[in-house]
């Protein structure tokens, strides 16, 4: 599914080198996990996948399913079926949550030849999604991301996850800013999408993520490349005794 | 004086006579008076020149010429007419003058409304005591040599005065006949205690444009005002608001302005009753690939009473080298304690060529109030245009989002949810159009 291949990338103002050859190949039907210490890349890997302005890539490739991504605008890379969700949400006031949700999944489809779904359509889908992930009707007539909590915030991510239906959904330390019972619902609903079809790349500073949406494979990552490629043990190995000792067994 | 300033001086002069003697004045009835003084009071005060405090962002000098250089008709209009789709009672003015057969019947439930050019030579009508008079007082501290300019020479206008609550809102809709016309209305609106009314001004602008409306509101009354005029391209256009609030009157006013090479919008709110709320608002767009684009709105809102909530809520989206001004002052005089003064004033710069000149006043002088203000000037946020974008939604799409994101405040200043829809459509397809 997703395969990136010696991805090198910097800042476009700066000199400093980020990305020092990403390797990594996530396959179908298959969760893996991405951990590591702060500014190793793990976030710009994801910004870098998805087409944030302000990087450059040096070398290497990231293809989706064969698609070189990489050439695609970010609104293209969603349509070819990639979905980031957002360490920090962003709100946008003013803008209804709904509006927002219909034009992003009716672009997407547009953009793949199929047709656009009616309002009434729309809402009869939305408010089933809503309801598998626990999330309040209300919370959807209010402007995108305005005045949510942060475990709304991130439900949010989760129900555009499911509404999209991408085939690859990259979460950026989706963990971050939740308690354990957020966590939780968020991870409920990330497995409820967990598919033969459909990958996960999961980025996160702590274990604790993976206690509820179990990985298949783990990667390290460290000073801009995978260091360490293991099973799930990996992550409850680096929870034990930091990264420190994957680090200097890894040079 | 040096001799340059001198003739400087006898130019301006020059200008003021040649512009006075291009004017034709109306048959005057009950406005003679008025017409008359407003008149003797332009000649003292000369017109506006960038010298002038009120008048530094703003060149006001095209406005002076004696006449407007022709813009030939709109063919077409890009949008479909605003508000349409409900009932209304429709007035219909063309190159400023009332266009009975277009409009409909004048009777109202709940209101009393005249055409200015119908009912001048009517006795002791009641618009008689009002015409000119909030004008005159909106001259002091700051001088508005154009808003006296309209009072003596307004061709038409509507005396609307409410007594109830009418069913329906009243429509004013400004057409175009012919490419040269100087355009000037002097519409009065009256509002006795407890009444209220909603009042819609639309439509496309004459060459150049000189609109003044007098708001007086006794105790308990409530005007919605939402004006959305066309000003079309290279249009210069002055419009002036003078409303008089008295206690627990309320006043909303919203305007909508794109396009339009030289606009100046005036709006001077006094509150002279104790517990009156007023809102101005405006949501201002402007492109100028289209033609030069310089929109300037002058706000001056005087708390003369306790407890008054005002608000200024102005936003503007300047592209391609398009300018805005806004001078918003909040005067709060002593005694006006308790007063609630809120102004903010924000531009959105779609890119590097463009230009928003802002200038918030707070001058006060009791001791209890609370008056604050607030102006930005901004691009688009990176980041919030990368999550829309990630999400599927095209880039251009995506920033025409970010932009009604912008306009929101400005925008929930009108109350009734229909009419922001409408407008809210208005202002997508501007942008659409102008991606």
């Amino acid at each position: 599914m997703l395969k990136i291949n010696n991805l090198h990338a910097k800042l476009e103002d700066e000199d400093k080198q980020i990305l020092k050859g990403v390797t990594l190949e996530v396959p179908a039907g298959e969760v893996h996990a991405i951990m590591g210490p702060n500014g190793s890349g793990k976030s710009t890997t994801s910004y870098v996948l998805s087409g944030r302005d302000g990087y450059e890539v040096t070398e290497g490739s990231a293809t989706l399913n064969g698609q070189d991504l990489l050439e695609m605008e970010p609104e293209e890379r969603a349509a070819a079926g990639l979905f980031l969700a957002f360490q920090y949400p962003v709100e946008i006031p003013g803008v209804g949550n709904m509006t927002f949700l219909r034009t992003a999944a009716n672009a997407q489809r547009k953009a793949r030849g199929e047709d656009e779904l009616s309002a009434g359509e729309f809402l009869k889908l939305v408010r089933e999604k809503a309801k598998t992930l626990n999330i309040d009707a209300e919370m959807l007539k209010r402007p995108v991301n305005v005045g949510f909590s942060g475990g709304e915030k991130k439900r949010n991510e989760i129900l555009q996850m499911a509404l999209l239906e991408p085939k690859m959904c990259v979460l950026d330390e989706t963990d971050s800013g939740l308690d354990v019972d957020a966590m939780r619902l968020v991870a409920d609903g990330v497995n409820a999408l967990r598919s033969p079809d459909r990958a996960f790349l999961v980025i996160t500073h702590y274990q604790r993520l993976l206690d509820h949406i179990q990985p298949d494979v783990v990667h390290i990552m460290a000073d801009g490349r995978i260091v360490k490629t293991g099973g799930p043990d990996l992550a409850l190995e680096v929870e034990k005794n930091g990264y420190a000792d994957i680090l200097a067994e890894v040079g | 004086m040096s001799e340059a300033a001198v003739k400087t001086r006898a130019a301006e002069a020059d200008a003021l006579t040649q512009r006075l003697d291009a004017l034709t004045l109306p048959e005057a009835g009950f406005t003679a008076a008025a017409r008359a003084d407003a008149l003797a009071r332009l000649r003292a005060m000369g017109l506006p020149h960038p010298r002038d405090e009120y008048w530094r962002f703003t060149d006001p000098r095209p406005f002076n010429a004696p006449l407007p250089q022709p813009i030939p008709l709109e063919e077409t209009s890009p949008d479909s007419p605003l508000f349409t789709d409900r009932d209304r009672l429709v007035l219909v003015f063309v190159d400023g003058r009332f266009d009975a057969a277009a409009s409909s019947d004048l009777a109202l439930d709940g209101a009393e409304i005249d055409i200015l050019s119908q009912a001048e030579t009517r006795a002791d009508h009641w618009a008689g005591a009002l015409y000119g008079k909030l004008e005159a007082a909106g001259q002091t501290p700051v001088p508005r040599p154009f808003a006296a300019l309209n009072t003596a020479v307004a061709a038409d206008g509507v005396l609307i005065r409410v007594t109830g609550k009418p069913a329906k809102p009243v429509h004013i809709i400004h057409r175009r006949a012919s490419a040269e016309a100087d355009v000037s209305w002097h519409h009065l609106i009256r509002l006795e205690p407890g009444a209220e009314l909603t009042l819609l001004e639309t439509g496309m602008v004459g060459a150049r444009s000189n609109g003044v409306t007098e708001v007086d509101l006794a105790p308990g009354a409530r005007l919605n005002r939402i004006a959305a005029k066309r000003a079309g391209h290279q249009k210069l256009g002055f419009s002036g608001i003078f409303a008089r609030v008295d206690a627990e009157a309320a006043f909303k006013n919203f305007e909508l302005s794109v396009n339009g090479t030289l606009m100046r919008h005036e709006a001077v709110v006094e509150f002279v009753g104790d517990d009156a709320v007023a809102h101005v608002a405006a949501a201002v767009l402007g492109d100028g690939r289209t033609g030069p684009f310089h929109h300037d709105d002058t706000v001056f809102v005087t708390h003369g009473a306790e407890r008054c909530e005002s608000r200024q809520v102005f936003k503007k989206v300047l592209k391609n080298g398009a300018v805005g001004v806004f001078q918003g002052k909040i005067l709060v005089k002593p005694g006006a304690q308790k007063t609630d003064g809120y102004q903010i004033s924000q531009a959105l710069l779609l890119d590097d060529d463009s230009q928003f000149l802002g200038k918030p006043e707070l001058e006060i002088y009791a001791d209890d109030v609370q008056c604050s203000h607030g102006s930005t000037t901004g691009a688009i946020d990176e980041t919030a245009l990368f999550y829309l974008r990630s999400r599927g939604v095209p880039k251009s799409r995506a920033i025409v989002l970010m932009i009604l994101s912008f306009l929101a405040d400005a925008l929930a200043e009108v109350e009734d949810e229909s009419l922001r829809e409408d407008i809210a459509e208005r202002l997508d397809a501007w942008l659409t159009r102008h991606a």
